[in-house]
């Protein structure tokens, strides 16, 4: 961990290196999802809003799936540039390192321009915590951080998970962005405004209603189970990042054996 | 151009005789599954659905070993399994067959306790960060091999006394010279105290002094502090500078395994002599001996190519004094890259 901090000074210090290219992409970062935001706000102004959820509740979730995903796009950011490592060549690099290779890949890339979206996200967090629908209780806080790191490590299973199938095809695969972005996409709003199939498959396969939509009911107070369980759903992001860790650790020594 | 060493590589050869051997290949074999991709578009749709896969055998039965303290030039044309071996070697690929132990480990089943005890230079890539300046990749390369901070303070200021790197330091390394970059990353690789360094063609496009300076520098680290180098590169004067023992690969099976001088010795009887006469008078009339030949006569000055099995080197000056007055006489042995490629002959590679 100490090391995983190391790497982030050293990247930190060469992004600030262009500081203009990185004020400028801060910014645009900042307005781009809150385009989408403001999209949102003319919807619920024009139609009134989506059944069973308020303006202020539609924006609590979108604020906590977008700074998930940010986070993670910062942070993660190895993993989404890993083809480039291997095309380059430097994940060679890595492997005659004495280090674990998911730190090393965490380490080679991070993209802090995403500071512009937490910072959005913020922002809408912070106009939709204000809202009138939400009583804050301490278990209530601890649950929205909870939903956050949760969708933190969606994303970042997500882009493991991603990154790994580079080993057996060199470039990326496009379809994964359908649940990077297009996951991100689906559970910035409510999941149960969907059809049946893809609430399940994103509260059971790619456990974003568990880290979002589940635990939004209980800080919204509209839940009929006990609260620890609704609480405690975020966690269920761990039950995924594992098979996407053993994926990308089957993929590390099919690499080291085809040295593609 | 005849080029002369002061220092003869392979003179080190009995000393060393008794030492441990650190690294073992034995038997190693690789292949690749290559998927063929014809020309077209036609193919190229074709191939998109239905991949054709040919086997490439990249080595095939690789065995050598190496002692503690040695410089190996590792050798071969391109596409002959250099980089692979050196790949195994590294930890970075598994092999299909065969067994490689290094100081005790198996590279790629201990990848991370094994690598700790490696320096790896690929000269054509850096492992420098290359916006930050040089030191600062040095102290994350510091937390990464986990080096106390007293010994990373003692290898570091050794090095950069030896590479005379302390101007460089603070220096970004997009700002460097290929040179300065070079003596960098070579540093980089070092202050972990590595018992082996793999150095992957280390002086290609540098120029000549910087080749120089590498080249002492790693010859200084083999004396002073007993790593084993081993050497890939197509630079045949860093072979002949360095290199106590060459291994040459080609189509993946090792074609010769010895020192530089037994591969003079076998090809390298040939040599050249070039005289100089005084007064430039082209009256000077040209030698006839057995095994002497003559390449080039201009007013004043000849070269001939001669055989030393065939002729006495004081008989054939005695000849060549005989015809006018000497000024100077320089003789030359064959260039490395000569004998190398007599020998890629010789194997058909």
């Amino acid at each position: 961990m100490r090391l995983y901090f190391k790497y982030m000074s050293i990247l930190f210090k060469s992004q600030m290196q262009y500081r203009t290219s990185f004020l400028m992409l801060c910014i645009g970062q900042f307005f781009v999802p809150f385009s989408v935001f403001a999209g949102v706000y003319f919807l619920f102004e024009r139609f009134g809003g989506l059944p069973g959820w308020t303006f202020h509740e539609t924006a609590l979730g979108y604020g906590v799936v977008h700074m998930a995903f940010s986070v993670a796009e910062c942070f993660a950011r190895g993993f989404d540039a890993f083809p480039r490592l291997v095309v380059r060549g430097d994940f060679d690099r890595l492997l005659v390192r004495p280090r674990g290779t998911v730190v090393q890949v965490l380490g080679s890339n991070m993209e802090f321009t995403r500071f512009g979206r937490m910072l959005q996200s913020a922002v809408v967090l912070g106009i939709a915590a204000g809202g009138p629908d939400v009583g804050w209780t301490p278990a209530k806080v601890i649950t929205l951080f909870l939903m956050i790191a949760g969708g933190v490590i969606v994303f970042c299973g997500i882009c493991i998970l991603r990154a790994s199938f580079c080993f057996w095809t060199v470039q990326g695969l496009e379809v994964m962005n359908i649940f990077t972005d297009g996951g991100r996409e689906m559970a910035q709003y409510p999941l149960d405004i969907y059809a049946k199939w893809v609430t399940r498959f994103f509260t059971f396969i790619i456990p974003f209603g568990a880290v979002s939509c589940l635990p939004l009911m209980y800080i919204l107070d509209r839940t009929d189970g006990p609260d620890l369980m609704y609480m405690a759903m975020p966690l269920a992001s761990l039950l995924f990042l594992a098979p996407c860790l053993l994926v990308w650790c089957i993929g590390v020594r099919h690499y080291r054996s085809t040295g593609s | 151009m005849a080029i002369f060493f002061t220092a003869i590589p392979g003179s080190h050869q009995s000393e060393r005789g008794d030492r441990l051997s650190l690294i073992k290949l034995e038997a190693i074999g690789k292949s690749f599954k290559v998927a063929k991709r014809p020309a077209g578009f036609r193919e190229a749709v074709k191939a998109f659905f239905s991949r054709e896969h040919t086997i490439v055998e990249a080595l095939r039965d690789i065995s050598f070993t190496v002692r503690e303290g040695e410089i190996v030039g590792y050798i071969g044309p391109n596409g002959a399994g250099k980089s692979t071996t050196v790949k195994i070697m590294c930890g970075v690929l598994v092999p299909d067959a065969g067994s490689c132990s290094i100081m005790g480990y198996t590279p790629w089943k201990d990848r991370v306790r094994y690598v700790r005890h490696i320096g790896v230079v690929f000269g054509q890539r850096s492992q420098l960060w290359w916006d930050v300046p040089v030191i600062d990749s040095f102290e994350l390369l510091r937390d990464i091999y986990a080096i106390p901070p007293d010994a990373y303070r003692k290898n570091l200021d050794r090095l950069a006394e030896w590479l005379d790197l302390a101007d460089l330091l603070r220096t970004p390394v997009r700002q460097l010279s290929l040179g300065q970059r070079m003596r960098c990353e070579i540093a980089a690789s070092l202050l972990h105290e590595p018992a082996i360094l793999f150095l992957d063609e280390p002086t290609i496009g540098l120029d000549a002094e910087s080749k120089r300076a590498v080249r002492q520098f790693i010859r200084m680290i083999n004396r002073e502090r007993g790593v084993t180098v081993i050497l890939t590169t197509h630079d045949m004067h860093d072979i002949e500078a360095l290199a106590d023992r060459i291994l040459m690969i080609g189509k993946g099976m090792l074609l010769y395994d010895g020192s530089l001088s037994d591969l003079r010795n076998r090809y390298g009887t040939r040599k050249t002599i070039a005289v100089e006469y005084k007064g430039g008078a082209d009256a000077v009339p040209p030698i006839d001996a057995p095994g002497v030949q003559c390449l080039s006569r201009s007013p004043g000055r000849a070269v001939y190519a001669f055989d030393s099995d065939r002729i006495d080197i004081t008989d054939l000056i005695n000849r060549l004094s005989a015809v006018g007055e000497l000024a100077d006489v320089e003789i030359g042995s064959p260039p490395v890259d000569e004998l190398i490629l007599r020998l890629y002959k010789e194997h058909r590679v």
